[in-house]
């Protein structure tokens, strides 16, 4: 009897799960790969193959852009961790009691404001007439207006802003365990500031470091409002190419195929971080 | 003596960086309110003067935001879609804490690591594979049954689904946090005092998680209210707001209305996620 409910509680807890994770990830994405692997014969007439895959190998522009994208979001991810880092270090270990639990709430709050915004932002910031090319002429620096915008190192840095935080929470939660008293032995046994840092500090941090780095990957990669309103029509981000598949071109098989493409690199990239630092998805992403 | 004084300067040096970082943080964000109250119909310099008419004036060009029916009408479904995402997973969020906290069954870790998955899969990804799937049914049933199922073409249920499909890992992760912290001794206590299940777990367990819960509430509003990207795939005749925010600002170029929800957003948003803290930090440790 007793053994009974606890079956049946089991099935009715798992029921939602299931549903959830069934009807929403695991089929959509059979049915995204299936719909990859169709091909047009003749209007409304299909047959299994590889094409789209083959048109995507055989057109530079489309696999020039996958690999621009994942590099520059491998690029953003490190330039995060890099800014990053020294943030996340002073809130959790520098800053004192109160102004701690301030600064961090100040990292919180930009975090649930639209990419759409940050983005707006910028464009007033940066673009020809906007306040910083003002500001410049005004100055006298400059005597006549520029545009910021419509470049990579605009997008490079926009997107770094756009999820800098995403980095620096995991990292202040992380380094928030750390007992001070480990930096200080390693001081006292005469290590140098550089030593400390690279023996005790960051293998202590790496969950935290792993954590953010994947999900700043994803973000990046998977972006496309800060690229497309940063960088204009050149940005050639492969999300913009899903979507002119899918809205523009009305092509869905197509588009699948890069859906499916843009989700395999990212997945083999986040693999291959997590076997390069031993860490698993469990201790890293679902600790933050 | 020389090392003091070059720890002085570095650290020094530590907290100009730490102001440098907070001002870059914010200038975006600023800019963007700010224009908000300038009297002129370009959001850029020079300044013309304060005004409130990009909140409350009724006539063009100068339409304000709360007269803008095509906003209005944005913020609203935003609102409508947020609450039911908000809703629904943090029903899910609190059956598998239960399940992955109290749970005992086979491949525990495996079913774990696919509960985070959707969290890093791109959300582009999630809206395409959900729109396919809801087509394929639709058209397969109106070849079938000449019958249209009308709700499984984009509109709000799709949004809806495609938000709660990633959204819901976000909160089964803050509610199972919460819900690991619970000291058993208490519902056995209320057990052995005469309670059923159930009254124990309307008086002594959900009490417990509750600000678990709200934060997760306001979280996955947060998430759904701001989400674009799963959005752009789904979205049908009713658009929230971040899409007709974006159509705005791509074709028409935008007037400081635009700045003026922008104000909204951020004030708003900031103020919830303010909540969402403060009631997670005054929860009772057990």
């Amino acid at each position: 009897m007793q053994s009974d409910i606890r079956r049946l509680s089991l099935i009715l807890l798992f029921a939602p799960f299931a549903l959830w994770i069934f009807l929403l990830i695991v089929l959509p994405h059979i049915g995204m790969i299936a719909l990859s692997l169709r091909e047009k014969v003749a209007p409304r007439v299909y047959e299994f193959g590889f094409g789209n895959y083959i048109d995507f190998i055989q057109e530079p522009i489309y696999w020039n852009t996958l690999l621009r994208t994942g590099s520059m979001s491998i690029l953003v991810t490190f330039l995060a961790l890099l800014i990053g880092f020294p943030i996340a270090y002073y809130i959790a270990k520098i800053a004192g009691q109160r102004s701690k639990g301030a600064l961090f709430l100040l990292c919180l709050i930009p975090l649930w404001v639209s990419d759409l915004i940050r983005a707006f932002g910028w464009i007033l910031l940066l673009r020809e007439t906007g306040v910083a090319s003002t500001f410049l002429q005004w100055t006298g620096a400059i005597d006549q207006p520029i545009e910021f915008l419509y470049n990579d190192i605009t997008v490079v840095v926009g997107l770094v802003y756009t999820v800098i935080l995403f980095m620096i929470v995991p990292l202040v939660s992380t380094l928030d365990g750390m007992d001070d008293a480990m930096v200080e032995a390693g001081y006292n046994l005469g290590g140098s500031g550089f030593t400390v840092l690279r023996r005790i500090i960051i293998p202590y941090a790496m969950p935290g470091i792993v954590s953010g780095c994947i999900v700043v990957f994803m973000l990046t990669a998977g972006s496309y409002l800060t690229p497309i309103l940063l960088g204009g029509k050149n940005s050639s981000w492969f999300t913009e190419q899903i979507y002119d598949q899918f809205i523009t071109r009305f092509n869905w098989e197509s588009g699948a195929a890069f859906g499916f493409l843009l989700l395999a690199f990212t997945s083999l990239v986040v693999w291959l971080g997590l076997r390069l630092t031993g860490q698993t998805l469990a201790n890293t992403v679902a600790k933050s | 003596m020389a090392k003091s004084a070059s720890n002085k300067a570095f650290l020094l040096g530590y907290r100009l960086y730490i102001v440098a970082f907070f001002i870059f943080l914010a200038a975006p964000l600023v800019a963007a309110a700010t224009f908000a109250f300038n009297d002129s119909l370009f959001p850029s310099l020079p300044w013309q003067g304060f005004t409130l008419d990009w909140f409350f004036n009724d006539t063009e060009p100068k339409l304000g935001m709360f007269h803008d029916r095509r906003l209005l009408r944005g913020l609203y479904y935003s609102a409508i879609i947020g609450v039911m995402v908000s809703g629904l997973s943090v029903f899910v969020g609190t059956t598998n804490a239960f399940l992955f906290v109290r749970g005992n069954f086979p491949a525990k870790n495996f079913f774990y690591i696919i509960m985070i998955l959707p969290l890093v899969i791109p959300g582009v990804i999630l809206g395409i594979s959900i729109l396919v799937m809801a087509s394929n049914i639709a058209n397969g049933v109106e070849d079938r049954f000449d019958y249209e199922l009308e709700f499984l073409r984009p509109g709000i249920l799709l949004v809806v689904l495609g938000q709660f499909s990633f959204v819901t890992t976000i909160t089964s992760l803050v509610i199972t946090a919460r819900l690991k912290k619970f000291d058993y001794t208490m519902e056995e206590a209320a057990l052995n005092l005469g309670a059923s299940r159930a009254q124990v777990l309307r008086t002594v367990t959900l009490p417990f998680l509750r600000p678990a819960m709200i934060a997760a509430g306001i979280v996955a509003f947060l998430v759904s209210f701001e989400n674009f990207n799963t959005t752009l795939f789904l979205v049908g005749s009713e658009s929230p707001l971040t899409i007709t925010m974006y159509d705005r600002m791509a074709k028409v170029g935008s007037t400081p209305v635009l700045n003026a929800v922008s104000f909204f957003l951020i004030v708003g948003s900031g103020l919830l996620a303010l909540i969402s803290v403060i009631v997670q930090r005054n929860a009772p440790a057990d």
